[in-house]
């Protein structure tokens, strides 16, 4: 039963990845860039609820509706100072650029906020804690159910949009050949700051996750990246629905890598990372190298 | 009434010169044909027109107005639309979403996608097919009809037979025949000459990035075409 | 038009760098031992931007996962150290484990494409971290001291560990310049700027990228010894820190991408900027942070690079130049 239930844990965990690695998804799948601060961006957008949570008091879901458009705002300016610039620059340029910007993020959060851990599952209600017992051995927590239907509400509505709406061909287009797309009339500068927008929109909904099921500091940025990365790859880059079953596989690996030993979880997730990346593009191929 | 005028251009590869102090002026319901040896700065002159290609020095004046500086997607809200080279759809988009992305809300008028269609019938049974799967002559009726659904008032095509059977060519050319009959304004790029002489009023031939020759086809001697096409008897 | 190689500038610089390197062997014997592990510092600090430069600037590879061979030095160091193999000996065969573990990485690394190869190298030096910290004998999660080291006088120990560092930059250095020297450093140049091209034209894109992935495993593992040597105190949590690809990409950037130069300039200015903010703190890593990806955007050929590209300036024979001939080339 035991497995089973870490099984469950894991789709409940891996829910909370893909919606933490959706954005960086979305960000390759436009534009091709990895940017490497998204994951301080979803702590920023942690911090941020939590700001608003100390001042006024409300559930972190109602003072994350708050940090909502300012971070969409946020991802605005970002594109347009910023990553578009990259852009035009080179391959490198995108990851020094989005690397500078992580450290920078995570410093100005330790200066504002101090390296204290914070955390929002206290204004987050009851949903934080409680959980039903299906069977023997078997739990369902009301944080993790919720995560996952939001985590098919998010993943659903993009590809709706993606396949149902002009905005989302726009894009779609835009992605494929913004050459051919600036030729049709469609300005490739504004698609791609949408793009960004909804990413780091979807950053900061990963960040609420993040503050209620665990805590969270200044320097939590660079795990979550991880995190987002390893499922994103994991699913197959480019790849929307990939990005939820990227993530999903990854929640499973680490829980049942905690199975074997509590340590060995995060451990487990970076293996099966590996395992995939090896399999993907080593393989046969570099054993007849060596072998020459 | 000059519609579009091309005033000195000059475009640049790095240090290739593509296009070198290029003139050119065309009015309202002309049907042009751009003609010379690959690598003559057609493809190049048009891209440039359209808003792809930074021109190094020169003017593009559309109704007008000076549109050097506008990015490609305003000119085509302005009414230049171009057929790229090679077709450029988008792959993974139907064809109806092809045609759908490229009709900015502005720019309503004779064309949309169920008039497309019409123009195009081939295309009707494979209205959701992936463009990826369409065959050569299918997706250059897409290319086309793409281009149309911006309703533009300059239409530029650039190689609309390269890689096409004659036979399809035909066909592409006859359903062109009908959007030009409807009093369109065509810049056009042509490799095969008797195909170009035939659909335009008048010809312009480029050789090495410069004009060399322009005059009304049927005026034009053919001999001296392809004299200033190859660059035979230039002045040393 | 002539190809030349030297330049009056170069010959000059060259001669004025042996003389710098024979000068700075005498370092120890004159200042006094805070000074000396402060210059070791700086040493440790040019040696890993030249050997970040050496992945991305020549070999168009970003990675941000160096710290795990840093790691690998320095716990390597601390392993056999506790072997009872001699301190100084300990930390050459620390280096060359980091060296030797930098191959069969390599087989599947270097098949990853840009962005993947940057966070994949990051993954593996956070595994091997994990895997550090779960070993007691090297002081788990708290960290360990070298205390081998505590048999030499503090005098001779930064003497020695300076001298070892001298050894290691020069070293480093000196294979990355004839490495580029070579007809080598001339396919690699055609990689960087287009690597299908290259490959087309016969040039073994995989085996030249292996061999700086090798070189920069090895100089990255000598800079992980030093760091232990001239700290004696290490922990997983910094020195696995994806801080130290903070720095590397900094000093590059800042410095030139992809010149020899640069590097070292950038490496200077970081120190200088390192002494300067001790109590720098956060401000300190968002100026680092900022400035990096400032010149990533807007002065990507860095510092050095610029200059270089205004006055024609090279000091050191790395490149080809083309001399104009005196002739008015008019023709059509």
């Amino acid at each position: 039963m035991t497995l089973i239930n870490a099984i469950l844990q894991g789709i409940f965990l891996g829910a909370f990845y893909a919606v933490l690695a959706c954005g960086l998804s979305i960000m390759f799948g436009v534009m091709r860039i990895i940017n490497l601060a998204h994951g301080d961006l979803a702590v920023l957008g942690a911090y941020i609820t939590f700001v608003i949570v100390d001042h006024t008091g409300v559930s972190a879901f109602i003072a994350f509706l708050v940090a909502l458009p300012v971070m969409i705002v946020l991802g605005y300016v970002l594109q347009l100072t910023v990553l578009e610039r990259s852009l035009k620059a080179g391959i490198l340029t995108p990851l020094l650029a989005t690397f500078g910007l992580s450290i920078v993020i995570q410093n100005l959060l330790q200066l504002t906020f101090s390296p204290d851990v914070r955390s929002l599952g206290g204004s987050a209600g009851a949903i934080t804690t409680s959980s039903w017992l299906v069977t023997n051995g078997l739990s369902v927590s009301a944080l993790g159910l919720v995560m996952l239907v939001v985590a098919l509400i998010v993943f659903g509505s993009l590809q709706l949009f993606l396949s149902r709406t002009r905005a989302g061909w726009v894009m779609r287009a835009t992605a494929e050949d913004p050459d051919a797309a600036e030729l049709v009339g469609i300005d490739s500068r504004s698609v791609y700051a949408r793009a960004t927008a909804i990413a780091v929109a979807i950053a900061a909904l990963g960040g609420l996750f993040l503050g209620i099921r665990s805590v969270f500091d200044p320097q939590s940025g660079p795990t979550q990246l991880i995190f987002a990365f390893e499922a994103v790859v994991i699913g197959g880059m480019g790849s929307l629905w990939g990005t939820l079953l990227g993530g999903i596989a990854l929640g499973v690996a680490q829980t049942l890598g905690a199975q074997v030993h509590p340590q060995f979880a995060v451990m487990a997730g970076h293996l099966l990372f590996l395992t995939v990346l090896i399999v993907r593009f080593g393989g046969g191929r570099v054993v007849l190298r060596t072998a020459r | 009434m000059t519609l579009l005028e091309v005033d000195g251009l000059d475009c640049r590869y790095g240090l290739l010169q593509a296009v070198r102090g290029v003139s050119l002026a065309i009015g309202q319901g002309e049907t042009v044909a751009l003609i010379g040896a690959n690598g003559a700065g057609k493809t190049t002159l048009m891209r440039a027109i359209a808003g792809a290609h930074r021109p190094h020095g020169g003017r593009v004046v559309f109704d007008g107005a000076d549109i050097t500086r506008a990015p490609a997607h305003r000119r085509v809200s302005l009414g230049i639309a171009l057929v790229p080279e090679g077709r450029r759809l988008f792959p993974g988009l139907t064809v109806e979403e092809n045609l759908r992305v490229a009709a900015p809300p502005r720019r309503r008028g004779r064309w949309n996608v169920q008039s497309v269609l019409e123009v195009f019938p081939l295309l009707q049974p494979r209205r959701h097919m992936v463009a990826a799967n369409l065959s050569g002559g299918e997706q250059q009726a897409v290319a086309i009809g793409r281009a149309l659904m911006s309703n533009p008032r300059v239409l530029l095509l650039d190689e609309v037979s390269l890689g096409l059977a004659p036979v399809v060519v035909d066909a592409v050319y006859r359903s062109l025949a009908d959007v030009i009959k409807e009093g369109a304004t065509v810049l056009l790029v042509e490799q095969d000459l008797t195909r170009a002489l035939k659909v335009a009023g008048r010809v312009v031939c480029m050789l090495e990035g410069r004009v060399v020759l322009e005059g009304e086809a049927s005026s034009l001697d053919r001999d001296r075409v392809v004299n200033a096409y190859f660059g035979l008897r230039r002045p040393a | 038009m002539k190809v030349q190689r030297w330049t009056r500038t170069s010959k000059l610089f060259m001669g004025g760098a042996g003389a710098l390197a024979i000068l700075l062997a005498s370092v120890p014997l004159v200042f006094d031992p805070d000074l000396v592990q402060k210059l070791t510092t700086l040493l440790i600090l040019v040696l890993l931007a030249a050997m970040w430069n050496a992945l991305a600037g020549y070999g168009g590879l970003v990675s941000v996962g160096q710290q795990a061979f840093i790691g690998i030095g320095a716990y390597g160091t601390v392993f056999f150290a506790g072997q009872g193999v001699s301190p100084y000996v300990a930390m050459v065969l620390a280096t060359l484990v980091a060296g030797v573990v930098s191959v069969p990485i390599s087989l599947f690394a270097l098949r990853l494409r840009a962005a993947q190869f940057a966070i994949g190298m990051w993954v593996i030096a956070e595994v091997i971290s994990i895997i550090v910290r779960l070993d007691q004998n090297l002081g788990a999660g708290t960290g360990i001291s070298l205390i081998q080291l505590n048999q030499y006088a503090p005098n001779f120990r930064q003497a020695y560990t300076f001298w070892l560092a001298l050894a290691f930059t020069v070293i480093f250095l000196a294979a990355l310049y004839f490495l580029l020297r070579s007809p080598l450093g001339t396919s690699l140049q055609a990689i960087r700027d287009d690597e299908d091209a290259a490959r087309s034209l016969g040039v073994r894109v995989a085996a030249r990228k292996r061999l700086l992935f090798v070189l920069a495993g090895f100089g990255c593992g000598a800079a992980g010894v030093l760091v232990v040597a001239n700290t004696l105190f290490i922990e997983p949590g910094s020195v696995f820190s994806v801080q130290w690809s903070a720095y590397m990409i900094f000093m590059v950037l800042v410095g030139g991408l992809g010149t020899f130069e640069g590097p070292i300039l950038g490496a200077i200015l970081l120190f200088a900027i390192q002494t300067t903010f001790t109590q720098g703190g956060p401000w300190y890593l968002v100026g680092l942070g900022a400035t990096a990806a400032l010149f990533a955007l807007v002065l990507p050929r860095g510092l050095w690079g610029t200059v270089e590209e205004r006055l024609g300036l090279r000091l050191m024979p790395v490149g080809y130049r083309v001399v104009e001939a005196k002739r008015d080339d008019r023709a059509a």
